[in-house]
């Protein structure tokens, strides 16, 4: 037996049990109707499915993506920048400032949350110091607000976004931009037509692993972002424990299965494109 | 003499506590294709990269044409590069690639496709404007980066070790092709390199470097014939030292000397005094060989013993040892009339040189 196979078979079995067959459950449950006694029961239906054109819901979803999309921008905006300077410093500073990025992580991030909600609130780090300047009278509402969703999320997410941004970075031969100066580029344009193309595979990655989690990380909404501020996370959640309505939780679970589909899917083919076009792993060499 | 479109005057370069260049001066011509020589490490990429103006020097000026540039960015000096590693975009076609630098300048649209095609016409490049870099071959992105470059119509070409990664035929071909490229457009080339042979054949002028310092400037026959110095005599091309002791002048720069234990006539376009050291150079085809019965008379030559005999096909390399111990490597052109000429290891051969043909310097110290 050899250890290939034997590895690829046990793979096969985990994916199959923990992930496939839950799947298929989370499918099965999403056409039944549901059942207060017994979760769900037959028969099957697709009105789950038609509940979420629901106007109550389609708003939630939308909420949901504009705040995942919010926390994926501004963790480019500072990720990028980041990125790029960390990818220039010497390979040893590079190591130690990355595991100093990792460091937060080993505390949970329920906990580290839980801290965030302590800087934000009315008598929390923030409010207490700009109140001690004498910068205003009353505390300013930091919590509970979509700014704090998305603060909490940009602060758990930004290091997925920083490393794919990296590798992008690292593979960047340095000498095509002094080739464009040479040709007479200027920042702006050796920003726009070398750095950019480039490095958006590393965009494109890094913005997909902070997207896809933003829409699930339901704790984060729950503790900052009060009842307004849902994520799909958030409603998803409710519906099997709260509302305690499987088929409905279970349809926008995979809707939202569906849509990080889509977007694997675009990444993919995106990728391909850009690959095509450029073999850009040569230029590391 | 053609005017001075680049000089370098004064210029130090310090790479942390390294010097580089010290008051380092070059003067090139307009329309010449001029070669910075030397071994790697001696300075001679950080003056072209001074002049692209990716450098910046500590003191010193550099003028183009007769502007001083020393403080224009690079994206402003008008002087394209051909890179070592030809640094082609890899997300651009080839068309875009040597198109750049026109959009750059925001060369009308009208004009821009056929001057793009016109340079890669001259490359030989102009079916492949819609390939991608990577789907090209070494020597035929070798040509699209000087395309890429000639397009902007530079005062100066700067080529960085641009040949260094192609096979030898490759860069054999392109060497003539660059040379003749250089010719058409006329434009001035400013081409460094550590092959001495790629440098000899395609220079108008040579600057030989070492340790950031220049050691001669010449025409490739001046450098190679009359090297300034043993470390330019060494650097190019093979060589023989001998060491020899001046003991009488018979003027007319023409010195009697002891050379190895023999008395030669030596030419020596220098004053120098009785019991002068001096080192005498003899490239290996400047010496005769000679079977020990076939030795004339009445001339003085060495005799010594065969060690090696190498066949390169257009001429037979033989290492020989005198009988002082002193070891030298001859060069014979095959002699149509005696197609069999050959020497057995161990053969005990008679040894001299063309007089006048000996390159005569100065004692140095190293």
């Amino acid at each position: 037996m050899n250890f290939r196979r034997l590895a690829i078979q046990l793979t096969l079995t985990w994916l199959t049990l923990f992930v496939l067959l839950p799947h298929a459950l989370v499918l099965l449950t999403s056409v039944l109707t549901p059942d207060p006694g017994q979760l769900a029961s037959y028969p099957m239906t697709l009105q789950a499915y038609g509940r979420l054109w629901d106007p109550i819901y389609a708003q939630a979803f939308w909420q949901s993506l504009w705040l995942s999309a919010c926390t994926t921008l501004v963790c480019l905006l500072v990720g990028y920048p980041f990125a790029w300077s960390l990818a220039r410093t010497p390979r040893v500073t590079r190591a130690l400032l990355l595991f100093l990025m990792m460091v937060p992580f080993w505390t949970n991030s329920l906990i580290r949350t839980y801290a965030i909600k302590l800087i934000l609130g009315n008598k929390g780090l923030i409010n207490t110091l700009l109140q001690g300047l004498g910068l205003t009278d009353a505390p300013i509402d930091l919590l509970y607000t979509p700014f704090a969703v998305v603060f909490g999320l940009v602060y758990i997410l930004l290091p997925f976004m920083v490393l794919p941004l990296v590798s992008a970075f690292e593979k960047l031969d340095p000498r095509l931009l002094e080739a464009a100066r040479d040709l007479g580029a200027g920042p702006w344009a050796r920003f726009t037509l070398v750095v950019l193309p480039l490095t958006l595979p590393g965009v494109i990655a890094g913005s997909l692993i902070v997207f896809l989690p933003a829409m699930g990380m339901f704790y984060v909404a729950d503790l900052l972002g009060g009842a307004k501020n849902l994520l799909l996370g958030n409603i998803i959640k409710n519906q099997f424990l709260v509302v305690r309505d499987w088929p409905f939780g279970s349809a926008l679970s995979l809707t939202l299965v569906l849509l990080m589909g889509l977007l694997l899917w675009l990444y993919a083919r995106a990728n391909r494109h850009i690959n095509r076009r450029g073999g850009l792993d040569d230029s590391a060499a | 003499m053609a005017d001075p479109i680049l000089t370098l005057s004064g210029i130090s370069k310090r790479f942390a506590d390294q010097e580089v260049l010290h008051s380092f001066d070059l003067t090139i011509r307009d329309g010449e294709f001029f070669t910075l020589l030397g071994p790697s490490g001696c300075g001679k990429t950080t003056v072209l990269r001074l002049i692209a103006g990716f450098e910046q020097a500590q003191s010193g000026s550099i003028h183009l044409a007769g502007e001083a540039i020393t403080a224009l960015p690079a994206e402003r000096r008008p002087v394209n590069t051909v890179f070592q590693s030809y640094a082609l975009f890899p997300h651009m076609s080839v068309f875009d690639n040597v198109a750049f630098g026109l959009r750059m300048a925001k060369v009308p649209s009208v004009e821009l496709a056929p001057r793009v095609f016109e340079a890669l016409n001259a490359v030989q490049l102009a079916d492949f404007a819609e390939r991608r870099p990577h789907q090209l071959s070494g020597g035929q992105q070798q040509r699209v980066a000087i395309a890429r470059a000639v397009v902007n119509r530079p005062r100066v070409l700067l080529l960085d070790e641009s040949l260094s990664a192609l096979d030898y035929k490759l860069r054999r071909q392109m060497q003539l092709e660059l040379k003749q490229l250089q010719r058409r457009l006329g434009i001035t080339f400013v081409y460094v390199t550590h092959d001495q042979e790629e440098a000899l054949s395609m220079s108008d002028r040579v600057l030989v470097m070492d340790q950031g310092r220049a050691q001669q400037v010449g025409t490739p026959r001046e450098i190679y014939e009359s090297p300034a110095n043993l470390f330019v005599a060494r650097f190019i091309g093979e060589i023989n030292q001998f060491t020899g002791r001046i003991l009488r002048p018979l003027g007319d720069y023409l010195y009697l000397a002891e050379v190895e234990g023999v008395e030669k006539t030596l030419r020596f376009e220098q004053l120098a005094e009785v019991g002068d050291e001096v080192h005498v150079l003899l490239r290996p085809e400047d010496l005769r060989i000679e079977y020990l019965e076939d030795a004339p008379s009445g001339r003085k030559g060495y005799v010594g013993e065969v060690l090696e005999r190498n066949y390169t096909g257009q001429t037979l390399d033989s290492l020989i040892r005198l009988e002082n111990g002193h070891e030298l490597l001859a060069s014979e052109f095959f002699n149509e009339d005696d197609p069999d000429f050959d020497y057995r290891v161990g053969q005990r051969v008679w040894v001299d040189w063309v007089e006048g043909w000996e390159h005569v310097l100065p004692k140095e110290s190293w």
